[in-house]
C-alpha cells in the first residue's frame, strides 16, 4: 500500500471510473422528467378505472401514446441510474455488482414491456 | 509522501449521531421516493400490459389497481412522484446555478418540497 503514488491509488475509484457520464445522464433524463411527468400523470390518471373499450381508443390517439412511451423508457433509464448510486452506497463487491445488473435487466425490461404495450394498443 | 496511513483513517459516524435535520431528510426522501415509485411502474406496466392483452386481462389489473389498497398505493406513489420532482427541481437549481446552497435556503426549499408535493397531490387526486 504505502508504495503506491496517490495518482495510481485514485485510479478506478469513484469518478475516475466513468468521469461525469452519469452525473450528465441524470441532468438530462431529469429535465425530460420534469416537462414528461406532470404532462404524464393528467394524461394516463383520468384512465385508470375506465373500461376496456375508452382506454384501448385513448391510448390509439398519438398525443397519450406518445407521452406513455416517452414517459416509461425515460423513467426506466433514470430509474437504473438512480437506483445504482443507491446500490453503490449501501453494498460493496459481487453483491453490488448482482445488483446493478439485476437493477438494469428489470428497467430495460419494463421498458420494453411498457413500450409493446402502448404499440400494441396504438396501432 | 505525506499521507501513507490514508487507506486507514477513522470513519466519521454519519447517520447514526446526527439528529435528523430539514436537509438531510429531504433529501434522504428524495432518494426514498425515487427507489420506491418502482412499485407504481411496476402496476402501471402490467395495467398497460392487460390493457393490450384483452379484456378480461385487464378487468382484472384495472379492478387491482383501483381496490382500496391499490388506490393507496397509486395515491402514495403520486406524492411520491411529486415529491420527487420537487426534490430534482431542488438539486437541478443547486447544481445548473450553483445558488440556494446555504443552510438557510436549502431548508426552506425542503420545507416548499413538503408543502408542494402534498398540494400538488391534493390538486391531483381532485381534478382526476
Amino acid at each position: 500500500m504505502r508504495y503506491l503514488t496517490d495518482r495510481k491509488r485514485a485510479t478506478g475509484l469513484g469518478s475516475a471510473k466513468g468521469g461525469t457520464t452519469h452525473f450528465w445522464n441524470m441532468t438530462v433524463s431529469s429535465f425530460a422528467l420534469l416537462v414528461l411527468v406532470p404532462v404524464f400523470i393528467f394524461t394516463f390518471g383520468p384512465m385508470l378505472g375506465a373500461d376496456h373499450a375508452a382506454v384501448v381508443d385513448y391510448f390509439g390517439r398519438p398525443f397519450p401514446a406518445l407521452v406513455m412511451a416517452l414517459t416509461i423508457v425515460v423513467a426506466m433509464l433514470h430509474f437504473s441510474k438512480g437506483v445504482q448510486v443507491m446500490i453503490e452506497d449501501y453494498s460493496g463487491g459481487a453483491t453490488r455488482k448482482l445488483l446493478i445488473i439485476l437493477m438494469i435487466c428489470v428497467s430495460y425490461g419494463l421498458a420494453a414491456a411498457g413500450l409493446f404495450a402502448v404499440v400494441r394498443l396504438a396501432l | 509522501m505525506a499521507d501513507v496511513n490514508r487507506g486507514n483513517r477513522p470513519l466519521s459516524p454519519h447517520l447514526t449521531i446526527y439528529r435528523p435535520q430539514m436537509t438531510s431528510m429531504s433529501s434522504i426522501f428524495v432518494r426514498v421516493t425515487g427507489n420506491g415509485l418502482i412499485v407504481g411502474a411496476v402496476l402501471v406496466v402490467w395495467w398497460l400490459l392487460a390493457a393490450a392483452t384483452s379484456a378480461e386481462a385487464y378487468a382484472v389489473a384495472d379492478a387491482v389497481i383501483t381496490s382500496v389498497i391499490g388506490k393507496i398505493v397509486m395515491i402514495l406513489s403520486l406524492w411520491a412522484l411529486w415529491y420527487h420532482l420537487l426534490g430534482g427541481l431542488r438539486h437541478l437549481y443547486w447544481d445548473t446555478t450553483g445558488r440556494g446552497l446555504d443552510v438557510a435556503v436549502a431548508e426552506r426549499l425542503g420545507i416548499y418540497m413538503i408543502i408542494g408535493s402534498l398540494g400538488l397531490t391534493v390538486v391531483t387526486v381532485l381534478l382526476i
